[in-house]
Formats: C-alpha cells, structure tokens, sequence
C-alpha cells in the first residue's frame, strides 16, 4: 500500500531532480550542469508566477478556513447548519475543473451574472473589456478556490468535531457569558484545528500548484508556476523538460517555504491567542459576524451550484445573445454533436476510475482488516506518510515520473494512468473508509468467532456486509477524485488517454461554450453518480433491514 | 482432569500492573460470579477467556475446558459461547439468519428445522425472516441466547449480559439462561456489578479489586 503511494512520488522527485541537475541522457544532456537553472532564471515571468502561486495559494487557504471557522463557530448545531451539511457531498464531489469552469460562466464579462443585470443595471449592451477570470492578481483564481476548499475544510472539520467533546465546551462557556463566536474560538477551535492541520496542509499545497483551475481562471501572462512547469513539459523541444524539472523542484522548495511560513504563524497566532483566550473578555460583540459566516458559506456553495446551472443551460442554449438573461430556444443540438467525443470520454474516465477505485478500496480494506487483526492502530507517523502524496504538489513530482516512464518505455496505455491516479485516490479513500471502520463494534467479532466463525468468515459475512455503505461512499469519494485529476492523466497519459476533466480543460481556452457546457457537465455527473449509487444501494439492498439505517 | 472450566494460575498484568490473578475450577452447570468495580478488569477476565485479550495486556496461566488446553486457540475453536450486555445480533441478517450462523453443518431441512425449533423453544416461532431490528430489547436477547446455543459451545461467557434489560425482562431472561446452563451442565463464568444477577446465580462469588487481594 506504501508502495503504490509513495513510490510514484519518491520516484517522480528523483526524476525531476536529475534533469534538473543538467542529467537527461535521451536529449542529449549529460549534467551536471546549470542547463536547466539559468533559463529559469531568465524567464522573465518567473517573479511573477513566484508572487502569483504563493499568493493565491496562501490567500485561498486563509480565506477557506476563516469561512469554515466562521459557519461552524456561529451556526453548529443549529437548523442553517443542517441543511449546509447536507449540501456538503454533492459540493464536494464536483470537480475543481468543473467548478472553475462553472464560475468562469457566471463571472465573466459576458457571463451570466452579467447578463442577468443587464441592461436593466449596468447599462451594458455588450459585455465590458474586462480580463475576467484571468485578472493578473489571481483574484477569480483564489475565488475559485474557496468555493471548492470551503466544502473540504468543512467536511474534514465535521469529522474532527467527532473527537473533541465540543458541545460541552461550548454550552459551559457560553455558561460563563461568553458569546457564540467568542466561546467557539477560544474553547472548540483549537481542538478543532489541532485535528485539521494536515488537511489544512493539503489546501494549501494544493492551492499554490493547482493547474486544471489555474488554467481557467488564473492570469496567462505569466500564468502561475505549476501552468508554466506544464507548459514547459509539453514543450516540443526537449531541453525545456530540463528547465521544468528545475521548476518543479522551484515548486516543492515554494510549498515547503509557505508550509513553514504558514506553521510559524501557527505558532505566533498561539501565542497570541493563548493570551487572548485567558484575558477574560466575553467577545459578545464578535457574535454580529454570524451571518457573515453564513453569507460566505452561501456565497460559496452559489458560486458552485450556480456555475453548473449556467453550463447546463449553455449546453441546451440554441441561440443566447448578450444581454439577455435566458436563450432563446432550448436544443439537445450540442449533446448530439458531441456524442461520440463524450462517449470515448466517458469510456476512459470510467475505465480509469473503476480499476483505480477498485484497487484503492481492496488495498484499503485489506490494510484496514490487517491492522484490526494485529491490534495496533496506525500511528502519527502512519497518518503522515498518508497525507504526504496529497502535500507534495502534483507539478513536483509528476513531471519526473513522466520523464521516468519515458525512458522505461512504459508511457503507454492506461495503466500508467491508473496508477497515478491510484496515488491520489488511495489516502482520500483511507481516510474516507478509517473512521467507519474502526467505529465498528469490535464485540461483532467476537461474538462470530465464539459462534465458531474464522476470521476470514467474520470479515466476509459480517464485517464487509455490515460496512457495506461506508465502504461504498468511500469507494464514491476515489472515484469522485479519480474523475478530477486534470495533470496525471496528462502528463502521464501523453495524450492517449482522454478523459472528460482532460477534455473539457482542453476545450476551456476555445470558446465554445456549449462545448464546455456539455463536458463540465459530463464531467460533474460522472462525480455525482458514483455518490448516488452509494446513497441508494445500501438503501435497496438493505430495504429489510432497519438496524443498519442509521 | 477436572470437569468444567478451569482457570489455572491466570495472571493478568498490563506492563508492570498486575490486574487479575486467578485460580478456579468451574464445574458444569455452576456459575461463577466475579464482582468488582467497573475498571478493575472484569471484562478483561472475559476477553482473555474467549482469546480477544488486547496486546496492552501479559498473560500466564491455562485454560482448561473439559480436560482440554484451549489457551492457545482462536476464539473459532474454542469451544466457548458469550453474551455481552449489547445483544449484538448481525443487523444485516434476519432473525433465522442469525441463528444458522451459530449452527454448524446439517442439510438444508435439517438446519431449517432446528431452527424454527430453537425459535419455538424462546416463544418466538414464526420469526424466522424478521428483521432483528424490528424486535423487543427482550426478543433479541432470546434470539441471540439461542444463536450461542446452536453453536453447541461447552461454556458460557456473561459480559454484564443482563444489565441493558429492564427488571421484569432481567429475572425472565436470567433465569433462563441458568436453566439452561443447568440442563445442559455448562459452566458460566458472569462478570457483572449487579448483586441480584449474583443472588440468582447461586454459585460461588469472587471480588475484583478487594483490598484483601
């Protein structure tokens, strides 16, 4: 299982370390040298994309979890709060190209939102010369963000809220006079976050070396470094493989800086907080801040629901002029004309999918039931090595890996394929899967194996029935995953292998709206499906059975 | 060889701490009652009984079941059936699902029948393919006594079996998982805090975590 993790990436950072040294015999190049770093160097966007990938990506970060903190501080408990937390799922399981795409068509000049106030407000006959999305300080690129981190943060805080007793210290501080908001982050936040860094971690990783995204909304001159790095390994020439490895290994060395960077003001915010926390003061005027909270959460989940409302009309539009606010006509007229590319989409998305989520669930599930059987929970170091694919940026490792592959010879087919995609699908679907499993009442196998029942007979005829809906939700999660994954399947794929995220990125920077409608779309619902079935199997096949209908 | 369940020099520590130090012969139809506070390792007694003993905790000592040394064995082949205070049926199986579990071999008519018997034994004849979930606090504790039975185990195991009942259902159900014992001449080992279950059981009682031990 650690293999299939962190091979890949261990293997991808070597990779990108040789060619960055000057050392890439298949072109030519015998290093060391400093072939790789002064065109870098010389790259006139390089401060830029320098400034543009740690800002977006700390400001995308700082803004998700002041949201998160915010409805969860303000609205726990509370009816609002439910009906966020069933909205979580499906917000979380489109995927990042999709909601990028999604919010390109509502923000842009001519977007939706635009049509739908004007002429009446803004006057506007045709849509102003404004660069939206792609505006040169990655605002549309950070907002993009939030909209899909928010949902993350919340999910992974909802899970945290489990092993802290939070209710209990809310109600005796709030007891004490102290306001919602106050007793929240001076009490349950820091038990809070002490369980959601590392996700935290990942946001930001993430945030800072997004590509799918950052090609939609983000500036093109100079694009951020990870878009760059992409750009440069699909160079014709292959000396600028050399420059993008060293890039890449720019982008890690950026990662570690912000991570540090972020785990100082960890500290500072502590110290601080620490002292405001013991201060005494009851925070009651913080509590205004709660539809604020509530606001942005909102805004959020619309940026997302929205963009898919406004890709769905576009792929049925016939004709849709400017400023009005709806078509004129509905057609299915761009769905025929792209079925048979959706199709061969589809096939290769789902192929993908279905072989990497099945081994993520078999190797989950085998590593899960070894540790139950041996009696020793993974450790802090075990939860690490977990999340480490997932802090590594995709640009740091996957360029080498590629050039790797390239040489072995085994760049071709879908396999290659399957097993990136297997190296992001695996921790989302460990730590999807950990949780339930080990909440299952250990008791239920004794009572089988005194019933005279093996351990393999306990596991199969129990164990795996009675898990069956969390083992299928996080089978959902992997496949929801293996459905976004924009830079493993191109870079590793080389292009053979065309999904529905590959294809409708591909399609963003022409502008064919009903062309990308019809594919985010796609795209959306083959992430929403896997969900679907996972509510609604269970359902069926248990429909006798009330004791496992929570 | 004794008859019966005997506990021979257990000793249960947990690192340096020794926990329960043991040394009974339990003879068929009899049951022992062990007492004590909760924490003090009563449960542990049990877990290491049946072979779920957590890693956390060393053991010493054997467990002899009617002559034979089973200390070594799985749970599976143990020999020993148990009921915790949770009545634990499989809540994805119906109510005769869960007892063909316990039941071993037998064609298809012969289990059939033996379980629409053991149905019929509790008062429950006809409840083959309810849901247990759809069952009384006090059906399913009979359903699951009968699971153990059809397995044919040589003891019994009381992990505060009784405690989630309420005190009608409780001397009910008692009474007749000590009848049963009774007939069938199986030791019990009850782990409980609930002096009545020790009255009822009218066998000998040892306290955990007495200052005299």
């Amino acid at each position: 299982m650690l293999l299939a993790m962190l091979g890949p990436v261990a293997a991808g950072l070597w990779g990108a370390l040789l060619p960055a040294m000057g050392h890439l015999p298949a072109a030519g190049f015998i290093g060391p040298s400093l072939e790789a770093w002064s065109p870098l160097g010389a790259w006139p966007g390089l401060g830029d994309s320098i400034r543009l990938s740690l800002v977006t990506g700390l400001l995308a970060t700082l803004i998700s979890l002041a949201i998160v903190t915010l409805i969860v501080a303000g609205w726990w408990g509370t009816r609002p709060y439910n009906w966020i937390e069933r909205a979580l799922s499906p917000l979380l399981s489109v995927p990042h190209a999709a909601a990028a795409l999604g919010l390109a068509f509502l923000i842009a000049p001519s977007g939706w939102l635009a049509r739908l106030a004007s002429p009446g407000i803004t006057g506007w006959d045709r849509p102003p010369d404004w660069l939206i999305p792609g505006d040169p300080w990655g605002l549309s690129l950070t907002a993009g963000l939030v909209a899909k981190e928010v949902p993350f943060l919340l999910l992974m805080t909802l899970a945290a809220l489990g092993q802290v007793r939070a209710r209990a210290m809310l109600i005796s501080a709030q007891a004490m006079g102290y306001g919602r908001i106050a007793a929240w982050l001076k009490v349950v936040f820091p038990a809070v976050y002490a369980q959601i860094r590392l996700p935290v971690f990942v946001v930001l990783a993430y945030s800072m070396s997004v590509v799918d995204m950052a090609l939609i909304l983000g500036p093109s001159t100079p694009a951020t470094l990870s878009v760059q790095i992409v750009r440069w390994m699909s160079d014709p020439d292959l000396s600028m493989r050399l420059v993008a490895s060293a890039a890449a290994l720019l982008q890690l060395a950026l990662v570690l800086v912000a991570l540090a960077a972020w785990r100082g003001g960890e500290i500072a915010l502590r110290r601080w907080g620490i002292a405001w926390a013991t201060g005494g003061g009851r925070g009651a005027m913080l509590d205004p801040l709660r539809p604020l909270g509530l606001g942005l959460g909102g805004l959020s989940a619309l940026a997302v629901l929205g963009g898919i409302a406004a890709m769905a009309l576009w792929s049925v539009a016939a004709g849709w002029r400017f400023p009005d606010a709806l078509p004129e006509a509905l057609t299915a007229r761009s769905w025929m004309r792209h079925a048979d590319g959706l199709g061969a989409a589809v096939g290769d998305t789902a192929l993908v999918a279905l072989v990497a989520v099945a081994l993520a669930v078999a190797l989950t599930v085998g590593c899960l039931e070894a540790e139950f059987r041996r009696g020793r929970p993974i450790g802090r170091a075990g939860i690490w090595l977990l999340y480490l694919p997932l802090i590594v940026p995709q640009t740091a490792f996957l360029p080498g890996l590629q050039t790797l592959l390239l040489r072995l010879g085994a760049d071709r087919g879908a396999l290659p394929v399957i097993a990136a995609h297997l190296v992001f699908v695996l921790p989302y679907v460990f730590l999807s899967l950990g949780d339930p499993w080990r909440a299952w009442d250990t008791r239920q196998a004794t009572v089988g194996a005194a019933l005279g029942a093996s351990p393999g007979r306990v596991f199969l005829r129990v164990r795996l029935p009675m898990l069956l809906r969390p083992i299928l939700v996080a089978a959902a999660v992997g496949a929801a995953v293996s459905v976004g994954q924009y830079l493993p399947t191109l870079l590793i794929g080389g292009g053979r292998v065309a999904t529905l995220t590959t294809e409708a990125v591909a399609l963003a920077s022409g502008g064919d709206r009903r062309a990308i409608g019809v594919y985010a779309l796609a795209q959306t619902g083959a992430a929403l499906l896997p969900f679907a079935l996972a509510t609604l199997l269970p359902l069926a096949l248990w429909r006798n059975r009330r004791g496992l209908h929570g | 060889m004794a008859e019966g369940l005997t506990i021979q020099a257990v000793e249960i520590r947990k690192g340096d701490h020794p926990l329960i130090a043991l040394d009974r012969n339990v003879p068929p139809g009899t049951v022992l009652t062990v007492m004590g506070p909760s924490g003090v390792g009563k449960s542990t007694l049990l877990s290491y009984l049946i072979g779920t003993l957590d890693p956390a905790f060393t053991a010493r000592g054997r467990v002899i079941l009617n002559g034979r040394d089973v200390t070594d064995l799985p749970t599976a082949r143990r020999g020993m059936g148990i009921l915790f205070q949770d009545d634990l049926l499989f809540p994805h199986l119906s109510v005769g699902g869960n007892l063909a579990f316990g039941l071993a071999g037998g064609d298809r008519a012969a289990r059939r029948e033996r379980i629409a018997a053991a149905l019929d034994e509790v008062g429950l004849a006809g409840f083959e393919d309810r849901d247990p979930a759809t069952l009384s606090g006090g059906q399913r504790a009979r359903v699951s006594l009968m699971r153990m039975l059809l397995a044919d185990p040589y003891a019994l195991l009381l992990d505060e079996a009784f405690s989630r009942l309420d005190a009608a259902r409780r001397e009910s159900t008692r009474a007749m998982v000590f009848d049963t014992a009774r007939a069938r001449s199986l030791p019990v080992v009850m782990v409980t805090h609930d002096a009545d279950d020790a009255a009822a059981a009218a066998g000998p009682v040892i306290r955990l975590g007495d200052p005299a031990r």
